[in-house]
């Protein structure tokens, strides 16, 4: 196998999950897209630890599995916090911050 | 890994070395066409439970890659924290937030160029740059990583990133329940 | 002390650290000593509102224990100074070229004490990470031992007095926790093995003065207070932060497989064998200076010292008499050896930290003249004492300060818990609207006052005066009737202690005859405060009248010669991990001098308040405060000198209405700006140029060219305008977008350049 087709596989997930992202305008679908591009670059980090037999890498998408975690919880949080002010959970409707 | 199971399967004498090889390659393509799809579906489609259960499929391939690369602890606990916990969580959220979007219809698609001029613009950047560097770098790994390995790595080398991700779980514990509390 | 013979003919390879691992069972479990106030914060935290006393009692109880705990610490460490005579622990090093002050006959020179003495060390692993092992430890000798006996005995009496004070208190449980927790990071701090540990405690000892200082945080003024103590801290922690790191790393290019070592004797001996660069300490005691002037409320950041009075009195009374402050005090002893170093004290007649604590020590003074408020009469007292011990490190007096805070600690803990004493009857800390006359009604806290007065202002025999005579000898710069023989000659450091000397006296006469002389001024009628406030202020009254016999100079002909020094021949350390510091010799001359000045500036004072204001009060009929036409209303010089001092050299002015705002407002426009202006305006421009090029694209050229073309572009960059017009929509997934797109194409131009 080449190191090549894990990086490329998790490049193209990483773009699918920034197109994700941007274009969904529930809060929820955004928190699983980022989760989407978490994963790609555990791919990533694994792919490299494979690449050169070394542990950190694997130990790094274990730290980063643990901060998606965190993430995912805090984030959901927000959107329930978003929900119940709000009563929906719409992103474009949010732009108080409009310039 | 596979190559094991394959043989079981077969009865056969295990695999030679170029068999395992290509048998690797197979189930390589395999599961990375089912998580692009599924990744493209979860993006894509206008019911979010079922998004929810695309995510899943993408994590599942996720391990699957995992164990390819010889990294079976990281599969293992990718498929409890992941699928166990995190997606239970979403479906949480989902219901949780019901009424809001039963499936998300119309103005989706108004940021959709942009959006993807910059999807196509990081494949094409990141893609590029890989093959640039790594243009036939093999993969050629004698054994898998042991949990051992990765056990005294974790309580050994990096024992402060360790406790500072605990703390970080910590903190967003508290932080979640108290954002997401209902004040008096 | 540079033995040049060695220097030659050998290089480094060890020096002694002047610490021992063996010892009595005191001085190897001086690790109780913060423990058991530790796990009484924790008591008193969870069960505390369930015991019959609101957890005071399991408070005194711990403080209890520790204090015999400490007093058994302190007999062992006077045995063993004496009597030990175990193995010395040595630090290997890298053998290096510069090895120019070679292995110096360190005992040998260290004659003037006789033996050396061996600290007790016990150190315990706490982990290890990337090759550095991070240890916590005890490091028990003479300044930790007299240390730990002031921090605990003042504790102590403070919690007593407490159970008075706070009675009935909303919070009276917390309250003591926090006394609890506050006592036990001072004492963790005293016996600190290492910088890092150090460094722990003080942030705690920081944390707890925040948590106490606004204890009655309901009101704004209080809970404002609390902040600017803690944030003033704050900055002078980045300093010590700063200092610790450059001398781990200072150390570690001398010790062998280590990136350094945070050991404090390994430092200071390093650095007073003058192995380590001299640029290196003087920036590494530069940035611990930073710490001091925070902690120890040196000028210029001393403006949340006075502050802090919000907090309850007995808390005042710890903070400013045996913990906060004078762990700056502590710090600069502990690390002696760098700061010896990098100041390079020896031989000098001025140096930075002579030149912050004198400067402090006048302001302070000064300050403390104008105050209404009895507390801070007594918090200027404070921050102008600490700069009289600052002054006294900072020329090389080592023993001088540190008996200064000794002595310093029992007085004025004595006059702040009397003020307290004063101010729970008549309810208020005003002197010259509520108080006045009250030496008949409270007759004990009078009494003890006017000691805790005298042992401050400095006059013979109270404490005062042994150890401010000693910081002034100690300055060297004494010529008359034969010289003092200091580190350097500090003759302006002397002028400013004269000088503040005689300060100190004036306003302690003016406080005390504000507060007890004339006629009560205030409304209901005061009584005097009961025994568990009397009897902690006798106990320290008295230790305020004869703690200075504990340190009779050397040479002084009236006592025996075994009584003489036994304070500096049990506290200060004479080992590898202590510089060798000159001792200045006391003079008679100086002492009768000193006394005078002092007289002289209590006579001023008596002579406008006991003698002219008394009469002008009895002519007009009321108890009045100051003259009617006195200097202020008289001469402008005066008057702008005391507008100045009323509003404390306007340094509040300046750090909330100049440097805060200086900063914040620029970064607040800066951003308002940034995002009106420069991404609105570019966005906007860019449209509306790309429309009206457009426009004139199909007013001007349209007739000459073909027509579809020029349509063609004119609607582009028309479009373009609209697009770019879109960018600024509050809507952070179009953020997002532009984020990521440009991360992506810097990523790919850095690709394509390397």
């Amino acid at each position: 196998m080449l190191l090549n087709q894990f990086l490329i596989l998790s490049a193209v997930l990483f773009s699918i999950g920034v197109y994700g992202v941007l274009t969904r305008r529930n809060g929820v679908m955004v928190l699983m897209s980022i989760e989407l591009i978490l994963n790609s670059v555990n791919i990533n980090l694994v792919a490299f630890a494979a690449f050169r037999e070394a542990i950190p890498g694997e130990v790094f998408a274990l730290f980063v599995i643990a901060v998606a975690a965190a993430e995912v919880g805090v984030g959901l949080a927000m959107v329930l916090l978003l929900y119940r002010n709000r009563r929906n959970i719409d992103l474009a409707g949010i732009d108080s911050m409009k310039g | 890994m596979t190559g094991f199971f394959l043989s079981q399967i077969q009865g056969l004498d295990p695999l030679t070395s170029d068999e395992v090889l290509v048998a690797q390659n197979v189930f390589f393509a395999l599961i990375a066409l089912v998580m692009i799809l599924a990744a493209l579906k979860m993006v894509t489609t206008e019911n979010i439970v079922h998004a929810a259960l695309y995510l899943v499929i993408v994590l599942a391939g996720a391990a699957g890659m995992f164990i390819l690369l010889g990294a079976e602890f990281v599969a293992v606990t990718q498929i409890l924290v992941y699928i166990g916990a995190i997606i239970v969580l979403f479906l949480f959220g989902i219901m949780l937030t019901k009424g809001s979007f039963g499936t998300e219809e119309g103005e989706l698609r108004e940021r959709n160029r942009m959006a993807v001029l910059v999807a196509v613009l990081i494949v094409a950047v990141t893609s590029g740059s890989f093959i640039d560097s790594f243009r036939d770098a093999e993969l050629n790994r004698q054994a898998p990583s042991t949990t051992a390995d990765i056990g005294d790595s974790i309580f050994g080398q990096f024992i402060i990133p360790f406790e500072a991700i605990s703390v970080l779980l910590l903190a967003a514990l508290i932080g979640s329940v108290v954002i997401a509390r209902r004040d008096q | 002390m540079i033995d040049l013979l060695a220097a030659t003919t050998s290089s480094v390879t060890s020096i002694p650290l002047g610490i021992t691992k063996e010892g009595n069972w005191f001085l190897q479990n001086a690790w109780l000593i913060p423990l058991i106030p530790a796990l009484s914060f924790v008591g008193i935290l969870f069960f505390g509102k369930r015991l019959p006393r609101g957890g005071s009692e399991l408070g005194i109880a711990a403080l209890l224990i520790v204090f015999l705990l400490s007093i058994c610490t302190g007999f062992a460490w006077m045995d063993h100074r004496d009597n030990f005579h175990g193995e010395e622990i040595s630090q290997t090093l890298i053998s290096s070229e510069h090895g120019e002050h070679g292995e110096h006959g360190e005992h040998g020179e260290h004659g003037e004490h006789g033996e050396p003495s061996l600290a007790v060390v016990n150190t315990a692993t706490w982990f290890i990470t990337g090759g550095v092992e991070f240890s916590v430890g005890t490091l028990v000798d003479g300044p930790a031992v007299m240390m730990l006996f002031v921090v605990t005995l003042v504790s102590l009496l403070v919690h007593i007095y407490s159970t008075d004070y706070v009675a009935g208190d909303r919070r009276f449980t917390h309250f003591f926790a926090f006394l609890s927790l506050f006592s036990s990071s001072m004492l963790l701090l005293v016996i600190s093995e290492n910088t890092l540990q150090l460094l722990v405690s003080w942030e705690l000892v920081g944390l707890c003065s925040f948590a106490l200082i606004g204890h009655w945080w309901e009101e704004k003024d209080n809970s404002n207070a609390a902040l600017k103590a803690f944030l003033t801290n704050r900055v002078g922690d980045m300093g010590l932060l700063i200092g610790v790191t450059i001398l781990f790393f200072a150390s570690g290019e001398m010790i062998p497989d280590s990136f350094g070592s945070f050991s404090i004797v390994t430092t200071n001996a390093l650095a007073s064998s003058g192995l380590l660069s001299h640029s290196t300490l003087l920036i590494a005691a530069c940035c611990l200076m930073a710490a001091v002037m925070s902690k120890s409320g040196q000028f210029f950041l001393h403006t949340w010292l006075p502050d802090a009075m919000a907090g309850p009195t007995p808390v005042s009374a710890l903070i400013h008499a045996a913990t906060m402050v004078v762990a700056g005090v502590f710090m600069i002893a502990r690390l002696y050896g760098v700061f010896f170093e990098g100041f390079s004290i020896g031989g000098s007649s001025i140096n930075l930290m002579a030149l912050i604590g004198g400067f402090t020590t006048l302001v302070g003074a000064c300050l403390a003249f104008v105050q209404r408020d009895i507390k801070k009469v007594l918090a200027y007292s404070t921050i102008s004492q600490l700069g009289y011990m600052v002054m006294a490190l900072g020329v090389g007096a080592w023993t001088a300060a540190m008996f200064h805070l000794f002595t310093h600690a029992f007085f004025k803990a004595c006059l702040f818990l009397g003020s307290g004493s004063v101010a729970h009857s008549v309810h208020s800390f005003d002197m010259k609207s509520d108080m006045g006359g009250l030496r008949k009604v409270m007759p004990q806290t009078f009494r003890t006052f006017i000691i805790g007065s005298i042992a401050l202002a400095g006059l013979p025999p109270f404490a005062g005066f042994w150890s401010k005579d000693e910081i002034l000898a100690g300055t060297g710069g004494w010529g008359i009737l034969g010289g003092t023989n200091g580190n350097g000659s500090y003759t302006f450091m002397l002028i400013m202690g004269m000088i503040t000397a005689a300060l100190t006296a004036a306003y302690m006469t003016r406080c005390v005859y504000l507060t007890f002389f004339g006629e009560f001024r205030g409304h209901g009628h005061p009584h005097e405060s009961g025994p568990r406030i009397t009897i902690p202020l006798w106990i320290l009254a008295v230790l305020a009248i004869f703690a200075g016999f504990l340190n009779l100079p050397k040479g002084f002909q009236l006592v025996p010669k075994s009584l003489q020094e036994r304070f500096g021949h049990y506290v200060e350390p004479v080992a590898g991990y202590f510089p060798e510091i000159a001792h200045a010799t006391p003079s008679w001359s100086l002492a009768i001098v000193s006394t005078i000045v002092v007289i002289a500036g209590i006579s001023l004072a008596w002579n406008y308040y006991f003698v002219k204001v008394e009469k002008a009060s009895k002519e007009s009929g009321k108890s009045l405060t100051e003259l009617p036409d006195g200097l202020t209303t008289r001469l402008t010089l005066a008057r702008m000198g005391h507008t100045l001092l009323v509003n404390k050299y306007y340094l509040d002015h300046l750090y909330t209405g100049i440097i805060t705002r200086a900063v914040k407002e620029p970064i607040a426009e800066l951003a308002y700006r940034s995002n009106q202006e420069i991404l609105d305006r570019t966005v906007d421009t860019f449209g509306r140029t790309a429309v009206k090029i457009g426009q004139l694209n199909y007013e001007k050229i349209d007739q000459n060219l073909v027509d579809g073309f020029v349509n063609a572009s004119g609607r582009i960059s028309s479009d373009s305008g609209e697009e770019l017009r879109k960018i600024q929509s509050g809507k952070v997934q179009s953020y997002a977008a532009i984020l990521f797109a440009a991360a992506t194409i810097l990523a790919g131009l850095l690709i394509v350049i390397v």
